[in-house]
């Protein structure tokens, strides 16, 4: 559902008297003030965040803590020059396998999904079953083997050892098969064989453009639970030049506890973590097809 | 979907032609043969590991004093008889009790409130509630970290102006509360969006029929919405337990900041300890297979007893 379309649900406005003042006029400061409650203490540490940014070590914990401080660029600046600018390194790492985990995951996403909702095959149920108990698998039952399997591959340590277990997504094949069940009519499906189309062509041609919606959905979900992601890099990886953001901020606060001048670098690089996060899931928010989460797609 | 069975109008022998046998196939392999690699085996090494151990010779110095050997069921006793795994199974479940219900009806709360018909400021709420959805649980628990400290957080600083005394979040019984408080920021815009758009779905006829009926606002809320959304609040649950048993990243972030929580906290923390830092892997496999089998008997039995209506099939 687009955010047009949350905004201007069709059939709820009828319930305004015709005439006179509109009854959404009368009242409605309680649920809405209900809801600002909500958003101040969503943004509360997001605002206090920015804020603490300003401040530099010393007014870190002498000034009252919403007063914006003086230290902005000098916190910056030392961030920056953190041993010859690890930090972008970072950010540049959880870039890299977040951008090409979410697509590679989006693409079989869609092509696992598309097979389970859309053919009816012997071992289709057991498949399905099969791969979604997957979704119920603690991550840290299954990094430990999967490090060391990696390790005897040789690939611990390396991009490849985040990369390759970001991509299979039990959660993106279940919604991609949700999201192809309901918006793929079996007529086109049929209509393209009749006309003479592979199996292969009919997918790339006809599926994949029916399936975008979802696929724009699946792709944003796994990029930001790759961005985010906190334990499989922190089990596979050693070498802080290949940490993600998130491992990376970690260490630096771990260090903070002896070093507390490291706070403010670790305040700093929380707030320009998100920055990038929050830009695109403000900006893509309409491509969020979230009634796919609800199981309620309609085609 | 419809059946297999050719549809009016087509002949039996052209579907029967047409229908592709090796096409699903190679659609699903990538996927399977990827899932078998990185998931399928590497559990069934956790469980070859977890009837493992090391054998050491003499001094354990030297080449092949080291071996390893069939451990039998050893690594299980151990791991069960462990008091810490027990105790770290309880933190779990109290701070699971504090979390879930609150996160949930706050959800459901917002929910509710998204879909009254005269709430204004809605597109702004919505984002901001849903908005630390998209923040790092690491990055969250760091900032809620500094929320806590008495030196940092404006709550402590107001508090003190008025001369009272705020309770002390990072020590004793607080941690439970400041840790689902972070799950609870984290998680609770998401839900709310789950709940809100199956809201979305519900016919407008029903609440017009209620209000002919004369009810309330308050009773279409409680007789005729809550109801309604019943599935999405199933699955909203059940992914929040869930998570709920899987808690690590933040209470490895908030441990650097207070001594109120050990690295055994919670059992993937105790398996993380003892696989990582003791580098003993085959009672960390025993206690993960452990873990992993309480998780997906819990979830089979959880979607047992709600049925398939749970998680919105196709069918």
């Amino acid at each position: 559902m687009t955010t047009a379309q949350l905004r201007a649900t069709p059939g709820r406005a009828s319930t305004t008297p015709a005439g006179g003042r509109p009854a959404r006029r009368r009242g409605g400061w309680v649920p809405t003030v209900g809801l600002l409650v909500g958003a101040v203490y969503c943004l509360l540490p997001v605002l206090w965040v920015v804020i603490a940014a300003t401040k530099s070590s010393a007014q870190l914990f002498s000034s009252f803590t919403m007063a914006p401080g003086t230290g902005l660029l000098g916190n910056l600046r030392q961030l920056n020059a953190y041993r010859g600018g690890e930090f972008w390194h970072w950010m540049l790492n959880s870039a890299f396998y977040a951008g090409v985990g979410a697509l590679l995951s989006a693409a079989l996403s869609g092509v696992t999904g598309y097979a389970l909702a859309k053919y009816r095959f012997a071992g289709r149920d057991s498949v399905f079953n099969i791969l979604l108990a997957g979704v119920l698998m603690p991550p840290v039952v299954l990094a430990i083997p999967q490090y060391l399997l990696m390790a005897k591959a040789g690939l611990a340590d390396s991009y490849w050892s985040v990369l390759l277990c970001s991509i299979v997504s039990p959660y993106g094949i279940y919604l991609a098969r949700i999201y192809a069940a309901g918006a793929i009519p079996d007529e086109v499906v049929e209509a393209s064989r009749v006309d003479g189309a592979s199996e292969w062509r009919l997918f790339r041609s006809v599926v994949v453009p029916m399936m975008a919606p979802g696929l724009v959905t699946v792709f944003l979900f796994q990029f930001v639970a790759i961005w985010n992601n906190f334990l499989l890099p922190y089990i596979m990886l050693g070498d802080d030049t290949k940490f993600p953001v998130t491992v990376g901020l970690f260490t630096l606060l771990n260090q903070g506890a002896s070093q507390p001048a490291l706070y403010t670098l670790v305040i700093t690089g929380a707030l320009i973590s998100v920055l990038p996060l929050i830009i695109l899931f403000l900006s893509l928010q309409r491509y969020w097809r979230l009634d796919l989460l609800s199981g309620a797609v309609k085609s | 979907m419809t059946s297999a069975t050719p549809a009016p109008g087509t002949t039996a022998g052209t579907s029967a032609r047409r229908r592709p046998r090796l096409a699903p196939y190679a659609f699903i392999t990538p996927a399977v043969l990827l899932f078998a690699l990185l998931l399928a085996l590497p559990i069934g090494y956790a469980g070859y590991l977890s009837f493992r151990k090391v054998h050491v010779q003499g001094l354990g110095l030297g080449p092949g004093s080291r071996t390893e050997v069939w451990a039998g069921l050893s690594n299980y006793a151990s791991a069960l008889g462990d008091p810490e795994l027990l105790a770290g199974t309880l933190r779990v479940l109290l701070y699971g009790v504090i979390l879930v219900p609150t996160m949930l009806g706050l959800a459901l709360l917002f929910a509710l409130l998204l879909d009254a018909d005269r709430t204004r400021l809605r597109a702004f709420s919505r984002i901001a509630i849903f908005l630390p959805y998209a923040i790092p649980g690491v990055v969250a628990s760091l900032l809620w970290g500094f929320l806590y400290l008495p030196t940092t957080s404006p709550g402590y600083y107001l508090l003190g102006k008025l001369g009272m005394s705020a309770p002390q979040l990072l020590s004793g019984h607080g941690i439970y509360v400041a840790l689902a408080n972070i799950a609870v920021w984290g998680g609770t815009g998401f839900n709310m969006i789950v709940i809100y758009t199956s809201l979305r779905s519900v016919p407008a006829e029903l609440y017009e029929a209620a209000r002919l009926d004369g009810a309330s606002e308050l009773q279409i809320a409680l007789r005729v919405k809550i109801p309604m959304v019943l599935p999405s609040l199933v699955l909203t649950f059940f992914f929040s337990m869930i998570a709920t048993l899987q808690v690590f990243s933040e209470p490895t972030t908030l441990a650097p900041m207070t001594n109120g929580i050990s690295s055994t906290w919670s059992p993937l923390m105790k398996v993380y300890r003892d696989a990582f830092v003791r580098g003993d892997i085959y009672s960390a496999s025993a206690t993960s297979v452990v873990i992993a089998g309480v998780t997906l008997a819990l979830s089979f039995g959880f979607l047992k007893a709600v049925g398939r209506r749970a998680y919105g099939e196709d069918k």
